[in-house]
């Protein structure tokens, strides 16, 4: 346990002296809290009547699974617009870990310093667990920060408490606190397998970021209505996340073999 | 200290070790010497149970390559080819970092002591990245020893270092072979081999020859003698050339090079007949090949 709290704290010492990691981590979830804050920040106003003309339009999926009784069709259409941007709100998790993990093994291989560390009596899965927590930690607390910022900036804006409760319903609690964790870890264990096989931190990083494409093809997905992400939906990503998971890190213990990684960089 | 047996490493095609058979003893500073891509750093890489063998076995403090690999992990310290450090944090974190991994009681203790020993306390928060290469690569002794190993594996210690840097290092060395640990020394150069180790092998794939500098020498070319005369010809020559010991004589310019086993004990009576048909010895002393001339000799003909 030491000497994974060792690797933590390396991986985090080096990191942390990188302006452009602090910058992802800083910048992308306040970017992407801004975004649904500013869409409901934006629609507050919206009147009664154009509110229902938009409600309308909604899908009755929609209306349905999001807009509990007592919402009028402006609050249901910020409902709607906010849900939106929840698929968006996931690269958080994601894209955070990428930028740590995808250099994590590959660094080591160009500054020389994966051999010594090697040579130390660490096991193969302290040290994956290590790097692993190095890069899933700060994802999961920038989501959580972030949806901290989010929280509490509806409940600054909106004043109706029907309203708070549909936009901070349980799809976001699951998506925030099970299926963000899950999707970090994902995104953690295969940028360290892309980590441990490639030989230049940039093509770790280009190969890493493929894990970006499924999140961002769910935005689009939701965006052009073939499916509304209700809480049914959400816990069936959240299982399939932790199947998923199951499976990469089985195969990150395969993958990463201390002799390959050594002897296959030149 | 370190016992291996027929120890093999084949990387696909590639026989990168062929039946390595070598014991090192306790203390003893053993010298690995061969050309580049001669399997040195393979087999550095196999004793310290960073890869496996792919036949053979070896057992390193006691420890049973391939069983007890965590333990020989924990019992040697080692020196890779480059330093390795991490630039972006200081001398004092990186040794913190290693420390804590090879389980150091003492953790501010030992990186003070060793910082201290190699000269780099004063600049203890600076960022590596700032350092020389001599000093990144005293840092890499001293994260090598942190956990005082009781044997070294220091691969090209002195590589890249400027003459004042691989001085300061082979010192070190030395002082590391008064305290009594086992190093096992890869080296290019040989100057450095004759003046540290008390045996070397010559490897290129396999190991060639295993002997004290001395005897290597003796073995590969035999000992040579010069006796300076003031005038030095085939008669006086000749006479040596009948005493039964010797192996061989010539005549170059005012010297007699004379080849024999045991020149301590014969010397003085090769000195008797030349003095007794009239020569004039000026002085003897003994030709030394440099261990370079006994690898260069062991490498080609391998």
């Amino acid at each position: 346990m030491n000497k994974i709290k060792t690797i933590i704290r390396k991986e985090w010492a080096e990191v942390f002296k990188n302006r452009m990691v602090i910058f992802t981590i800083v910048f992308l979830p306040l970017l992407m809290t801004a975004i649904p804050l500013g869409v409901i920040y934006s629609t507050r106003g919206t009147t009664s009547d154009s509110g229902n003309a938009i409600n309308g339009q909604l899908p009755s999926e929609m209306t349905q699974s999001l807009c509990p009784n007592g919402l009028s069709g402006s609050d249901c259409f910020q409902v709607y617009m906010v849900s939106e941007f929840m698929m968006l709100f996931m690269l958080v998790p994601v894209a955070i870990p990428v930028t740590i993990a995808a250099y994590s093994i590959v660094g080591e291989k160009t500054t020389r310093s994966l051999e010594p560390l090697l040579a130390t009596p660490i096991t193969t899965a302290e040290l994956l667990v290590g790097k692993c927590l190095a890069a899933v930690i700060p994802a999961i607390l920038a989501t959580y920060a972030a949806f901290g910022i989010f929280a509490l900036g509806t409940w600054v804006i909106v004043a109706n408490k029907v309203l708070l409760a549909a936009l901070l319903d349980a799809r976001w609690l699951i998506a925030i606190f099970i299926v963000g964790p899950l999707l970090a870890l994902l995104a953690v264990v295969f940028s360290l397998m892309i980590s441990s096989r490639v030989n230049d931190p940039r093509v770790a990083e280009q190969i890493s970021m493929i894990i970006i494409l499924p999140v961002l093809g769910g935005f689009f997905g939701q965006v052009a209505g073939l499916f509304v992400l209700n809480k049914q939906i959400i816990s069936v990503i959240a299982f399939v996340m932790l199947a998923l998971d199951t499976l990469m890190v089985y195969l990150a213990t395969r993958v990463f073999q201390r002799e390959q990684i050594l002897t296959r960089w030149k | 200290m370190i016992h291996a047996e027929n120890l093999t490493k084949r990387f696909k095609e590639t026989l990168a070790v062929d039946g390595l058979n070598l014991n090192v003893s306790e203390g003893e500073v053993f010298g690995f010497l061969g050309p580049n891509g001669a399997g040195k750093t393979t087999t550095v890489r196999m004793l310290t149970s960073l890869i496996s063998p792919t036949g053979g076995s070896a057992t390193v403090a006691g420890f049973s390559l391939g069983r007890q690999d965590t333990e020989i992990r924990r019992t040697v310290g080692v020196l890779t080819e480059t330093p390795g450090m991490y630039d972006n944090l200081s001398a004092e974190y990186n040794l913190r970092i290693f420390a804590e991994l090879y389980e150091v009681k003492d953790v501010p203790g030992q990186i003070e002591k060793f910082l201290k020993m190699l000269g780099l306390w004063e600049r203890r928060f600076d960022a590596t990245g700032t350092f020389s290469k001599g000093m990144k690569q005293k840092l890499a002794i001293a994260r090598a020893l942190l956990h005082e190993p009781r044997i070294l594996f220091l691969d090209e210690p002195t590589a890249s270092l400027d003459p004042e840097g691989a001085h300061l290092v082979r010192e070190f060395i030395v002082e590391l072979k008064k305290e009594g640990r086992t190093i096992f020394l890869c080296t290019h150069n040989l100057d450095e081999a004759d003046h540290l180790c008390d045996r070397v092998g010559v490897f290129k794939t396999r190991l060639l020859v295993v002997d004290t500098p001395a005897r290597l020498r003796a073995s590969v070319f035999g000992r040579k003698v010069v006796f300076h005369l003031r005038f030095a010809d085939e008669t006086s020559a000749e006479h040596v050339r009948k005493l039964p010991f010797v192996r061989e004589v010539k005549v170059v310019e005012n010297k007699l090079v004379v080849t024999l086993d045991e020149p301590e004990r014969r010397n003085p009576e090769i000195v008797r007949t030349l003095v007794n048909v009239g020569a004039d010895v000026q002085y003897v002393g003994e030709l030394r090949h440099s261990l370079e001339d006994v690898y260069l000799q062991l490498v080609k003909t391998a």
